[in-house]
């Protein structure tokens, strides 16, 4: 299924509203993640405006897909998204991280309508998502479960026995999506302990892996239903993402993993995404 | 004396009362809560006979998940099969599950609120000639820290039945330890057994002992012995150390003025702290904790480490006259 130019450009649009909510969330906080959640933003996106089939009404809709975020440090586009799909008010994203919100700094499941989990040690979201699927094949459901997880949380002894274990049980009602941006806290991910060749060991494990560009919705939502068609395996997408993306002094630097911006730094970041680079003269000056 | 109400069995202080591990009560347990429950499924990571999880997969080998050497994936998978309306029971040795995979057990199980039962099988020193690397001595320690949790401790084979029908019916994340060696059976269908609700087995209102696991036989024994002397004992199977019976154990500390307590598991932490830290606010007594003192075990036979580290009825006996001698004071 190909989708069309149109609905692209709202994705788009869609996705660079979930980014400047990002960094007016991280900035009133005051703390939090700034890459990972840029660098997701369109993956976030299209999952739940086009991928996901849910109801923002009816978050406990038993028929619901699922999706997991393992790697819960990256949850403001998380929030953001679910705000912005309707689980609730996108006001309420300026309570991030502080005293009694429900948008607490790393996932808590039972306090915000949509999460699936609560997350933010790494390594156990695939593991659960997994354990979703194997109750999913169980009882006969028609749902999906989406796992989406970080590069650097494949260090973890966790993950790969989630990997294992989903090759062994052909997990087909599985799709994970690794968000390959090549930077952990402390520095590159090939330097601190390198992972490649990634889709190679998937494919040791019994998976099936696609890999993508993870800012082209074309190829995310294609992926996404291209997993649905692959017989008896689980399927791993690799998706090839620049951490802090729409921010240029934020792209590829691992230094904005795990900080937020400050005013001067913020104001700079909303002009870019309201001018796309510059581009275009911002309504907003 | 004993309190008839407790139904114990009647053969309680005869030399050959039968003997049977707790795991096994457990396995039986499984099979009818799975029979109770198509639910409920089972997920071990490679310990299905020493744990007793065989049986429920021998009946349902659907509902059996094999998860492998893989503790941590064992804590997490289930969590994600509670998400999805499942009541997953997992099992291993206690030193590995809850003790491997506590984080995970901390934030996707409690913290996330999910109804995992978690089975940890050759807890405590009488686990014998393994050694130290699998006598669990400070898993309930670790998992009564843990908010939402259930912590439950079984006298017998018979309580351990209950227990694990009663957890497989409960939306809390629950834990249930277990022996690997015999213990004499104490109680019988008829013993009362209710989650958080410690049972009164002996009557006495001299001095309260308040025990959990194989502890609950030596206590009673200890009891009897003390009885000889006039000394009029309480003996308290205090099988839920989370949520603590606060009533049934203050009750015991104002009538008794004395307390000790007795555990196959480190002094610190256990269900000696458990019941010092309500006492000591509420209404302190003198107290003594029965356990192990701060060291890990060793190999040998059960009966033989249970004597070197003072798990004793003589040492509860000797716990017992200092408590008094100090309540006198």
């Amino acid at each position: 299924m190909s989708i069309f130019d149109q609905d692209i450009h709202k994705l788009e649009e869609k996705a660079v509203l979930i980014r400047e909510d990002i960094i007016k969330m991280l900035l009133e906080a005051g703390s939090g993640h700034s890459a990972g959640p840029l660098g997701m933003a369109d993956i976030f996106t299209a999952l739940y405006f086009n991928v996901l089939n849910h109801d923002p009404t009816k978050p406990d809709w038993e028929d619901r897909d699922r999706l997991v975020l393992s790697n819960g440090h990256i949850c403001p586009v998380l929030y953001a998204t679910l705000a912005h799909a309707g689980y609730f008010p996108v006001s309420e994203l300026k309570t991030l991280r502080k005293l009694g919100t429900r948008l607490q700094g790393h996932p808590h499941r039972s306090t915000l309508p949509g999460l699936e989990t609560t997350s933010g040690p790494l390594g156990s979201g695939l593991s659960q998502a997994c354990g979703m699927a194997l109750a999913g094949l169980m009882d006969k459901k028609k749902w999906w479960v989406y796992c989406l997880t970080s590069d650097g949380e494949h260090d973890a002894g966790n993950t790969w026995e989630a990997i294992m274990w989903a090759g062994k049980n052909k997990l087909n009602n599985l799709t994970v999506i690794i968000d390959r941006n090549n930077i952990q806290i402390d520095g590159f991910t090939e330097n601190i302990m390198p992972l490649e060749p990634l889709k190679q060991k998937y494919e040791a494990f019994g998976w099936h892996v696609l890999e993508i560009d993870g800012h082209n919705f074309e190829e995310i939502i294609d992926s996404c239903n291209k997993a649905k068609t692959i017989f008896n395996q689980p399927v791993c997408i690799i998706a090839h993402t620049i951490p802090g993306k729409g921010v240029d002094f934020m792209e590829k630097d691992y230094k904005w993993h795990g900080i937020p911006p400050d005013e001067k730094q913020a104001k700079q970041a909303l002009h870019e995404l309201r001018t796309l680079q510059g581009k275009i003269r911002s309504e907003h000056e | 004396m004993i309190n008839s109400n407790a139904n114990l069995n009647p053969k309680l202080f005869d030399k050959d009362i039968e003997q049977v591990p707790s795991r096994n009560g457990y396995g039986e347990g499984l099979v009818a809560a799975g029979e109770e429950n198509p639910n409920v499924v089972a997920l071990c990571a490679d310990l299905t006979e020493s744990t007793r999880t065989q049986a429920f997969k021998d009946k349902f080998p659907e509902r059996f998940i094999e998860m492998g050497v893989a503790e941590q994936n064992l804590a997490t998978v289930a969590s994600g099969m509670a998400a999805a309306g499942k009541v997953p029971f997992i099992t291993s040795y206690a030193m590995f599950s809850p003790g491997r995979n506590w984080e995970q057990t901390r934030t996707t199980i409690c913290y996330n609120d999910q109804p995992v039962k978690i089975i940890g099988s050759h807890a405590g020193i009488s686990v014998g000639p393994d050694g130290a690397t699998h006598q669990a001595l400070e898993d309930m320690a670790i998992t009564r820290v843990l908010p939402n949790m259930v912590v439950i401790c079984p006298c017998d084979a018979i309580e351990a039945k209950k227990a694990t029908l009663a957890i497989a019916k409960t939306k809390e994340p629950s834990y249930i330890r277990l022996s690997r060696e015999k213990v004499p059976v104490i109680t019988t269908e008829n013993t009362p057994f209710e989650i958080g609700k410690a049972e009164v087995f002996n009557d006495g209102k001299d001095v309260a002992i308040i025990a959990c696991g194989q502890m609950v036989y030596r206590s009673l024994l200890a009891a009897k012995k003390l009885e000889e002397s006039k000394i009029s004992v309480r003996v308290i199977n205090c099988h839920t150390i989370k949520p603590l019976d606060n009533t049934t154990i203050l009750k015991a500390a104002e009538d008794c003025g004395a307390i000790v307590t007795a555990e196959e598991h480190q002094v610190n932490g256990g269900l000696g702290s458990a019941v010092a830290e309500l006492v000591s606010q509420h209404f302190p007594v003198p107290m003594k904790i029965i356990g192990v003192e701060d060291r890990f075990g060793e190999s040998g036979e059960p009966n033989e480490l249970l004597e070197k580290f003072g798990l004793t009825k003589d040492a509860i006996i000797k716990a017992v006259t200092s408590v008094l001698r100090m309540k006198e004071k």
